[in-house]
């Protein structure tokens, strides 16, 4: 009997201490959830893609997006100008045909003489809202030019340096072995040439050289200044890009997923385009961002030097070069083109490091 | 390493040849040439000058002749003033030397212990300050800031003498100079910091109980600044275009203000003189840059 109770004793010991340590539910202790509540747990993550991913997280960085507003704000202003603003970048303004000698060097929100008696009998004129310059022109119209200029460039730039460098890159790293290393080669020798001397020397010679040629056509409505700017951007400095989506695919083309893709059987445009060229998108758009600032520092800088734009078409570089003979008498002159230069600049750069900052998966941790 | 070294040497020469070719033809491209005013000589006189300056020639001949003449030290004569390349080039590369050599110092300096400040200092106001201002000055153009400099510190408030040749203050121009390179070298200094701070070494030196200052000199410090290395031939070229507006702005006698009003004055021999010296800088530099900087950090492997 004895030996019976201890048995007892010592199975019921041995199921406790099992269902203690136990990792099987006890199910007795749950209840069957009904289908109101099943339907309650079924929660669906929005699906994200990558962009949807890289907006989100630029959204949450503040710096970029007031910056981006005050990007946008210059653009509008920009485009917006010419609608409510009756005076050409190029017009040495009139009163009621007359030409008034007072006009020149007005500043911010004043009036010439003739205007003002204009005013007087009742007209309304519209204000110079950065005062004349020394000819009579309307400031605030050539920076607002100018400042179009400046964006007009740097984005074409970009996007010349963009499509060349894109091309380039990604035969090179396609093909591989001798073609890349030949194409790699010549990439070495552009990048090694001292870009800014090529520059200026370019945009000189090729100035002259073309005024000839595209006389007549619709280029020449460009101007042969900006067209040879784009054409040395075009020559130089694709190389960077080019060495970029090279080395991303290079590396891309290695991956796992790529060989899971060829194993069963994708076609190579597929892989290219769905798996490869998506995986690379991201660094290519940062370094097109980064590139706008670049090619607008160098369009100023050469106007400055009266290398770039030709009078009297304004540039921001060349307002600012005009602005120093006068300094110590118009200030304001100099500060706002100056203003205007820095504040793209510095909008644009900060988008653009922005952008890295969201879209890069490398710094994602 | 020796293999590396003779393939960026090569390279390094064929660089300097193609500018060479890039300068002699695309100036030769230019329609219209030096003699070429409103009153055009008669022919017998432009006959007689382009037989002077070897214009008469074919092309390739005067390349020939002039890259002979060059490395003899000719660089022929301005046909601006006709004085001798060589010697408006040697009256303005001192000048231009200094105030290069000077501004990079400035820029080294003050960018690494500001870029040190910021990575000790990892986001308190210090930081935040340095990369406010470093981001600021990357912004602004050199010509802004030299003129604004020069309005300001010696036209209105006085405290620096106005450039003159005679005595010469370094001062502005120099800032002036300094302030991108400088905020780039913040910037590289402190993501460079922060990443050798982060590395499992400096974990060790911690668990082993060193004291910070030394971490941070001894095994931090070393790592940390070896990229700036890398940004040295760079730099010199943004100093060689930067002097060209600094030089402007502070109407300074130097080569870059010579080299823009060479090509403002369309004097063929002082451009191709100004490029090429330019450019046989920027190549050497970067050459020199990438050798020791892979000298310096053995890591690197040779492709």
């Amino acid at each position: 009997m004895p030996e019976i109770q201890e048995n007892i004793k010592h199975n019921t010991l041995e199921t406790a201490a099992r269902k203690f340590f136990s990792l099987k539910p006890d199910l007795s202790v749950f209840d069957p959830a009904s289908s109101d509540e099943k339907a309650q747990q079924i929660y669906m993550r929005p699906s994200s893609t990558f962009f949807k991913d890289g907006i989100h997280n630029f959204r949450k960085n503040k710096l970029a997006i007031t910056m981006f507003w005050i990007l946008i704000l210059i653009i509008v202003l920009v485009l917006v100008t010419p609608l409510f603003n009756p005076y050409g970048y190029e017009e040495i303004i009139r009163v009621n045909g007359k030409r008034d000698k007072t006009l020149g060097n007005l500043a911010p929100f004043t009036w010439s003489k003739l205007e003002q008696e204009a005013i007087d009998n009742g007209e309304k004129l519209f204000p110079h809202i950065f005062g004349t310059d020394s000819l009579g022109r309307d400031y605030f119209v050539r920076c607002i030019y100018g400042t179009r200029i400046s964006l007009f460039v740097g984005f074409f730039a970009a996007l010349i340096v963009l499509i060349i460098g894109l091309i380039y890159g990604a035969i090179s790293g396609y093909f591989g072995g001798k073609v890349d290393l030949v194409m790699m080669r010549l990439v070495d020798l552009i990048n090694s040439l001292p870009d800014t001397l090529m520059i200026i020397l370019l945009s000189v010679v090729l100035k002259d050289a073309l005024k000839e040629k595209i006389q007549g056509t619709f280029l020449a409505t460009v101007g042969t200044n900006m067209i040879s700017l784009f054409i040395v951007f075009g020559l130089l400095y694709w190389g960077g890009m080019a060495r970029l989506v090279r080395g991303q695919i290079l590396s891309i083309r290695e991956m796992d997923f790529v060989m899971a893709a060829e194993s069963i059987g994708t076609s190579k445009p597929r892989i290219i385009f769905r798996h490869v060229l998506p995986n690379c998108i991201s660094v290519i758009i940062i370094s097109t961002a980064l590139q706008i600032p670049s090619a607008i520092f160098t369009e100023s800088f050469l106007s400055f030097l009266g290398l770039g734009v030709a009078v009297p078409t304004p540039s921001l570089g060349s307002l600012a070069s005009d602005a120093r003979s006068s300094l110590s008498a118009y200030p304001y002159k100099l500060i706002f083109p100056a203003i205007l230069i820095s504040l793209l600049v510095l909008s644009l750069n900060i988008i653009g490091d922005g952008l890295r900052d969201a879209f890069d998966p490398k710094l994602q941790k | 390493m020796l293999g590396y070294t003779l393939k960026r040497i090569m390279l390094a020469i064929i660089t300097i040849f193609l500018v060479l070719l890039i300068t002699f033809f695309t100036m030769h491209a230019v329609p219209g040439g030096p003699f070429t005013k409103e009153k055009a000589p008669s022919p017998a006189v432009q006959a007689v000058l382009e037989s002077r300056f070897n214009l008469d020639k074919p092309l390739w001949e005067q390349f020939l002749l002039y890259i002979g003449n060059f490395f003899q030290g000719d660089a022929g004569v301005s046909l601006k003033n006709g004085r001798e390349v060589g010697d408006i080039i040697s009256e303005g590369v001192g000048t231009s030397l200094t105030l290069g050599l000077l501004g990079a110092l400035v820029a080294i300096v003050i960018g690494v212990t500001l870029g040190i400040v910021a990575a000790v200092n990892r986001n308190r106001w210090p930081d935040r300050l340095v990369i406010f201002l470093t981001t600021l000055f990357v912004s602004v153009p050199s010509f802004v800031l030299a003129t604004v400099l020069l309005y300001i510190f010696a036209t209105k408030l006085n405290w620096f003498p106005i450039w003159t040749a005679a005595k010469p203050n370094y001062f502005l121009p120099v800032i002036s100079l300094s302030m991108y390179p400088m905020a780039y070298i913040t910037r590289m200094t402190k993501s460079s910091m922060l990443d050798v701070l982060g590395e499992d070494y400096i974990r060790t030196a911690q668990a082993k109980g060193v004291s910070a200052p030394v971490i941070f000199f001894k095994h931090a410090l070393r790592n940390g600044i070896l990229p700036i290395i890398t940004y040295l031939g760079p730099m010199l070229a943004y100093t060689i275009t930067g002097s060209m507006v600094v030089e402007t702005v502070f109407t300074i006698n130097g080569m870059g203000r010579a080299f823009v009003q060479s090509i403002m004055n369309r004097d063929y021999p002082l451009i191709m003189a100004c490029t090429i010296i330019l450019a046989f800088a920027m190549v050497f530099m970067n050459l020199i840059c990438d050798l020791i900087y892979k000298v310096v950090d053995p890591r690197i492997r040779f492709e």
